[in-house]
């Protein structure tokens, strides 16, 4: 695991997953965008996770995956699996 | 316009290698879930599905036969073979001629790909086996059932994912009806027990790590299956008249496609081919006494599909059976139309509802009656069965009992 992460630049790196995933200007995604004003059905929330997985180089549970609702929920939940 | 009846069927999955085991396991709600065996396939997220698991293909076919096919092209032929045995066609060179084959697969040759490409990608090997690529092409069934029967006539594979052998029936059943066959081969072949296709199946976050439980509030996902069912469509006349027994009517087929999203589906697209599929047996929704649902047992189908039950059937939704046998063979993919269409004419025949097993509890969106757990005994003419495909692609075939 990276020592290095600090809680901005975690937020940052998933921001920018996201709005890439989503094909989005990174300034059109904050942490407190719905996935509705993002566009995110419940697909685009799968290839999001697969993303942040690989960048993160974390596995996300399917379970976790039910439960995420917001952009707030996948960074906290990275958060939860990168300090894990 | 002719009548259309099924004389022959042939059924190999999890649940039954044959069709009376297939109805023994619909009559008694017996699943062929279990644990998969396959290379490299221990780390997955799930391990149940339904696998055949005494499959010999030299029953079918001879050992070089068999060789130059992949698995899912094996469960073909053999199914062929029992439902052209049943049928009692006697071949001649004027039948060889005419009559059509119209298989579905949504894969296709999966075992041989994904061992061909383990070759160079994992082992790092300088070549693939030579019959990769016609042991991997999806018509590869079609064209092992037109080798060992002689058949010369129109044959073609339909790939629409899991509504693929729906849709094959579907054409199959058009082409007798208007004249342009005098007999076919139809149905699907699917096997998808190989590392690279479960991947990508655990990656899209909708196998269930458990069991299969269609249309349950606690459902929590999909399993995959594996296995084959083959009808012999004949004109209802000509059948008769040369002494067959037809074991059911293919009465109406109705087909729509979505335009809503790539995996998610829509109530409206999958009622408009149900209500397409009354239309075109000139059927009332009143008359319909089964469903075997598509049902896969993830949470947005079984809902929407439920929508889309009231939707085409209105009032009459709360009178009809519906089930989804899923949960005892497992999703068999290219290969469901075709299965799932198998144990609607056999409910036809037998007069009974194969039950949706894993049943708990009632979901508050599923509200219809899913035959939960045990199969019942019913008086029923005509049955649907649906299927409904990644890519919005619906496919809904009109089935009568024959008396």
């Amino acid at each position: 695991m990276p020592t290095d992460t600090t809680a901005d630049d975690l937020t940052e790196r998933v921001l920018r997953i996201i709005a890439e995933t989503q094909r989005k200007e990174r300034s059109a995604v904050t942490i407190d965008s719905s996935f509705e004003e993002l566009g995110i059905d419940s697909m685009d929330g799968v290839n999001i996770v697969f993303a942040l997985e690989n960048e993160f180089n974390i596995n996300v549970p399917d379970e976790e995956v039910k439960n995420i609702r917001s952009v707030r929920d996948m960074v906290e939940g990275v958060r939860r699996l990168v300090a894990s | 316009m002719r009548r259309v009846a099924v004389t022959g069927l042939g059924v190999i999955c999890s649940a039954g290698a044959n069709r009376q085991a297939f109805l023994d396991a619909l009559r008694n709600g017996r699943s062929g879930i279990s644990p998969f065996c396959c290379e490299d396939c221990q780390e997955l997220r799930f391990r149940n599905g339904g696998q055949v698991k005494s499959f010999d293909p030299h029953s079918f076919m001879t050992p070089k036969e068999a060789d130059m096919i992949d698995r899912f092209a094996q469960f073909g032929v053999a199914a062929a073979h029992e439902a052209i045995q049943q049928s009692g066609i006697e071949w001649t060179d004027e039948l060889r001629e005419s009559a059509a084959i119209v298989t579905g697969s949504c894969v296709g040759g999966q075992n041989a790909e994904d061992q061909g490409f383990r070759e160079v990608y994992k082992l790092g090997r300088p070549r693939v086996h030579p019959m990769t690529i016609p042991k991997t092409m999806a018509n590869a069934g079609a064209s092992a059932i037109s080798l060992a029967f002689g058949i010369t006539g129109p044959a073609f594979t339909i790939s629409t994912a899991c509504a693929s052998s729906a849709h094959a029936i579907g054409q199959a059943f058009q082409m007798v009806r208007n004249g342009e066959a005098d007999c076919a081969i139809t149905g699907g072949s699917e096997a998808p027990f190989s590392y690279g296709i479960l991947k990508a199946w655990e990656a899209m976050r909708v196998v269930s790590p458990t069991e299969c439980r269609p249309f349950s509030k606690d459902r929590n996902g999909m399993l995959l299956g594996e296995g084959a069912a083959m009808l012999v469509l004949e004109p209802l006349d000509a059948a008769l008249a040369r002494g067959a027994q037809p074991i059911a009517e293919i009465v109406g087929f109705g087909m729509s496609a979505d335009a809503h999203h790539i995996t998610q589906p829509s109530a409206e697209g999958a009622a408009k081919a149900i209500a397409r599929a009354l239309k075109s047996g000139e059927l009332n929704p009143e008359q319909i006494g089964y469903v075997n649902a598509h049902g896969t047992g993830t949470t947005v189908n079984d809902s929407t599909e439920t929508r889309a039950l009231h939707l085409a059937f209105g009032e009459h939704a709360r009178s009809l059976a519906v089930s989804s046998t899923k949960a005892m063979h497992g999703h068999t993919l290219g290969a469901a139309g075709a299965i799932e269409a198998a144990a609607g004419i056999l409910a036809l025949q037998h007069q009974f509802l194969p039950p949706t097993i894993n049943f708990t509890e009632r979901d508050p969106e599923c509200d219809l009656d899913y035959v939960p757990n045990t199969a019942r005994d019913a008086s029923f003419e005509y049955a649907i069965s649906n299927s409904f495909a990644f890519g919005g692609l619906n496919a809904v075939l009109a089935l009568r009992r024959w008396q």
